[in-house]
């Protein structure tokens, strides 16, 4: 799965790798609903590493779309959960 | 992990799906992609402006801070140690700034590092875009170059998405910095800091003048005198010319970036 991290880049992370980082994931997605800013940076930056030293770099030069995309290392709680509401995807 | 992939995906489908001819909309999309290239180029010399702005407050500022700092020593070799005192304090709450003043040089520079590989990173693929563009153009139908297309279009507007919320942050952390560069400068301008203009600094420096009057030669003789005898030079005063040399490293260190 390609994944970026905004404002560094796309890396290619193998698939047995996902539920490490789903995990991740959800940890990351609770502390933004229950707005545990601590947990929150925590979190992010636990994930960020994680897809970091999992993942592949991409070349600079490939249109390849990523299946997931992800919050610059410094986003704050709230740009992320505004993000995350743009497109409704979080449920309720 | 799939709740936060569609953000820049669907936007770009939307646009896609507005063109009768999807071809039509490649040479759009490359005029944006140039746009947004030059944007953030401009992004990064702007913040390599502000940059060096930055450095050149913290050089002036540095300097202030040795001057005070020779003061607070002459003071104390003439026996005032009220004087080296109020001439330290100063000093402190001018290193307070020097010191927040770095911190913002940090913040800058990681900005204009990150800027710069973005560049980079965009150019190669609107260069990429170009070529498959081309390519598109040429050879496919209509039919197959919806397909193509919009794997292509995925692709850049992604980069284009990430690259322009990457200046968006740039700016608005510039703005912030040019704020506090501007009080500074209105500061330094106004000669507050300045011992040759300012009142307000005037005032250990004169003091220092009138009660030293006869004094620096003394002090001078006696530093001689321990030269031609041998022993090591009087310390309140070669301090200051060491602090200098360190000073103009400092100095080089900023200049350097």
């Amino acid at each position: 799965m390609i994944v970026r991290i905004m404002g560094e880049g796309q890396v290619r992370v193998d698939d047995s790798q996902l539920p490490a980082l789903n995990k991740l994931d959800d940890d990351l997605l609770a502390a933004i609903e229950s707005g545990d800013h601590d947990s929150f940076r925590r979190t992010l930056g636990a994930l960020l590493d994680a897809v970091r030293s999992a993942g592949e770099p991409l070349p600079a030069d490939t249109l390849e779309p990523s299946g997931l995309i992800l919050p610059t290392p410094e986003a704050t709680l709230e740009e992320v959960k505004a993000m995350l509401k743009d497109d409704g995807l979080i449920p309720g | 992990m799939k709740r936060m992939g569609m953000i820049f995906r669907a936007k770009a489908n939307k646009a896609l799906d507005r063109a009768e001819d999807p071809r039509e909309t490649l040479d759009y999309s490359y005029q944006k992609q140039l746009e947004l290239l030059q944007k953030v180029r401009r992004g990064v010399a702007d913040v390599a402006t502000s940059r060096k702005r930055l450095e050149l407050q913290l050089n002036q500022l540095q300097g202030q801070s040795t001057k005070l700092e020779e003061q607070g020593r002459k003071a104390l070799a003439l026996g005032r140690e009220d004087l080296a005192r109020e001439a330290l304090s100063r000093r402190a709450a001018l290193q307070q700034q020097v010191t927040d003043l770095e911190t913002q040089h940090q913040t800058l520079q990681g900005e204009e590092e990150k800027l710069t590989l973005a560049a980079q990173r965009l150019q190669a693929k609107v260069d990429a875009f170009r070529t498959r563009k081309e390519t598109i153009k040429a050879t496919y139908t209509a039919a197959q170059a919806q397909t193509r297309i919009g794997e292509a279009f995925s692709g850049i507007s992604e980069e284009m998405g990430d690259v322009g919320m990457a200046i968006q942050r740039a700016e608005d952390k510039t703005a912030q910095l040019q704020a506090r560069a501007g009080a500074i400068d209105e500061l330094l301008a106004s000669g507050a800091l300045d011992d040759q203009s300012g009142m307000a600094k005037d005032d250990i420096a004169a003091e220092l003048d009138r009660i030293s009057g006869g004094t620096d030669v003394e002090l001078e003789l006696q530093r001689m005198k321990a030269e031609l005898a041998g022993g090591s030079p009087q310390q309140a005063i070669e301090g200051g010319t060491q602090d200098q040399a360190q000073q103009s490293q400092n100095q080089h260190k900023f200049d350097k970036q």
